[in-house]
């Protein structure tokens, strides 16, 4: 299971001296994709046996998410310590996660279809190409009769239930199962689970040399304040400046 | 440099973000090759202006979709040192793929490319803006609407390359889409509902306004986590879809952050909301404080008139 640590959705971005100000974000949370990812892998856990592995490339501080996903039932969890990711490109990200999964020996990855931080998408993808792996994107569902893995994802045309077999990358989009929430019991058992801490060169990935240099960011462009109508009378107006100011109608 | 452009497809055809991947390859120099996955869109793509090539990638695996099998099959025939594609769901995983397998770094969803190569991309869903710069080679997707289109009049060579791969992902059965309506993701003109509207049965006066205006109807995530008749498919917002029409109408719909990250860039906001505290007023062009039971009705009215 690979977890990525977010700000939560709910949390604004401030951006100060050209950068963001991770210092600022009130809340980090895992990703929302990744819950329902998560939530899907203890489900088929549940169904078929095995174990979870919650496997994490971040910071010090997302530790805590690993501890999150132990208290709803991941059996262990592995911490590959990277204080910035941005200093890191997709290449580099993926040998770390790759190399982490084969450390634990998985057969079936689950993730979510990206991270609601850099909103990529290349992790599953890529994780899957260097695991030799069939890939599964925009999934919804996982289910399996012990031998065949069956996943419904979203298709151009509404959804589709497909078959693969082991090893595999499930990639998640938000799912259809209610996700569980942590109870006392698995919060005080999560307390005492100590995640395996290890660098990128314990896994023998290198990380010097990015290809892909951070510049800066910006605020989204502020957009000019709007035109403010009272009352449903209005309607034909803005309809009109729609139709002659906007020309979007 | 040279380029390789993946054709997005739609249905039988061309993408209309193909013209747009080929515009913005354009505009850092490079003259691109483009690759049509399983032929869709060849002819159509050798119209394109400024395409110096078209290759028609035929195969069995092109039959349904497997990312790992399409990239394969594209990556044996794809030359070039950049790979462009649409940051739609299947080009992201195919350039993902592809980038893997010839071990260069991606960057996904760019609304902006200058020569260098420098790359501008929203990131938090739009709650900030990076830029980045990328050494070739490399693979970037591109956001589609967020590029100007080549013109057509292009007379491109088309060539047909036979090149399939094992598929891995067996496709057992596809499941339809419930009604006609128009993807979010898709459409020009979106309006959408949020929690204000009270019952999702009154949706129904949302599809009635978007039949008269060609628009899709999305909803908040407030609508689609309280309501189980109100599906993900039609979530806007940052867990749901990122959407960029010319025209965005919120009805009901208060404004959370997550909402606003997902059509913040829509060209024209129009915002319904009977609260005029409502956060949603913040980003629209023209705000009506007004109930929807009285704004829509009047709306349906005015655009009759049209």
């Amino acid at each position: 299971m690979l977890l990525k640590q977010v700000p939560d959705t709910t949390a604004k971005i401030s951006v100060s001296g050209g950068r963001v100000d991770e210092s600022a974000v009130s809340k980090w949370s895992m990703s929302p994709y990744d819950e329902y990812a998560l939530e899907s892998a203890l489900q088929l856990k549940e169904a078929g046996g095995g174990e979870v592995v919650a496997i994490t490339c971040g910071p010090a501080r997302a530790a805590k998410m690993l501890t999150d996903a132990a208290a709803v039932g991941a059996d262990s969890l592995l911490h590959i310590l990277v204080e910035d990711l941005s200093t890191l490109d997709s290449t580099q990200v993926q040998a770390i996660l790759a190399a982490a999964v084969a450390r634990t020996d998985s057969d079936i990855v689950f993730c979510g279809k990206q991270a609601a931080d850099t909103n990529a998408g290349s992790t599953g993808p890529g994780v899957a190409h260097l695991l030799d792996a069939s890939c599964v994107t925009m999934v919804s569902e996982v289910t399996s009769d012990g031998g065949s893995i069956t996943a419904m994802r979203a298709s151009a045309g509404g959804n589709e239930r497909v078959a693969v077999s082991a090893p595999c990358v499930f990639a998640f989009d938000k799912g259809i199962t209610e996700l569980r929430r942590p109870n006392v019991r698995g919060i005080m058992m999560a307390k005492k689970k100590v995640a395996e801490t290890l660098s990128p060169a314990d896994l023998g990935v290198d990380t010097g040399g990015s290809s892909v240099s951070t510049k800066g960011h910006t605020p989204p462009l502020e957009k000019p304040p709007g035109q403010q109508f009272e009352g449903a009378e209005s309607v034909a107006e803005v309809v009109g400046k729609l139709r002659d100011e906007a020309n979007v109608i | 440099m040279d380029i390789t452009v993946i054709a997005e497809s739609s249905g039988d055809g061309l993408h209309p973000v193909t013209a747009q991947l080929v515009g913005a390859a354009a505009s850092i120099g490079g003259t691109p090759t483009l690759l049509c996955a399983g032929g869709v869109g060849a002819t159509e793509a050798a119209s394109i202006a400024g395409v110096v090539k078209v290759i028609s990638v035929v195969g069995d695996c092109f039959g349904t979709f497997d990312g790992g099998a399409w990239a394969e099959a594209l990556n044996s025939v794809a030359g070039g040192d950049v790979i462009i594609a649409a940051a739609s769901p299947s080009g992201r995983e195919i350039a993902a793929t592809m980038a893997a397998m010839r071990g260069i770094p991606i960057v996904q969803d760019a609304t902006g490319l200058a020569p260098g190569i420098t790359v501008t991309r929203p990131i938090y869903s739009g709650k900030a803006i990076e830029t980045s710069t990328v050494t070739s080679p490399c693979a970037i997707t591109l956001r589609a609407n967020a590029f100007a289109a080549a013109g057509g009049g292009g007379n491109a060579d088309v060539s047909t390359v036979n090149q399939s791969a094992d598929v891995a992902v067996a496709v057992k059965e596809a499941i339809a889409k419930a009604g006609e309506r128009l993807d979010v993701a898709e459409a020009d003109i979106i309006i959408s509902g949020g929690r204000g509207m009270g019952d999702p049965a009154n949706f129904s006066h949302l599809n009635e306004v978007a039949d008269m205006i060609g628009a899709a109807v999305g909803a908040s995530r407030a609508a689609v986590d309280t309501w189980d008749e109100i599906p993900h498919s039609m979530q806007v917002g940052q867990t749901g879809k990122t959407v960029t029409p010319r025209l965005y109408i919120a009805v009901g719909i208060s404004g959370a952050i997550q909402h606003l990250a997902g059509m913040r860039t829509s060209k024209y906001i129009v915002a319904i909301n009977k609260d005029p505290d409502a956060p949603i007023f913040g980003v629209a062009d023209y705000g009506i404080v007004a109930t929807w039971e009285d704004a829509l009705p009047a709306l349906k009215v005015e655009l009759g008139k049209l």
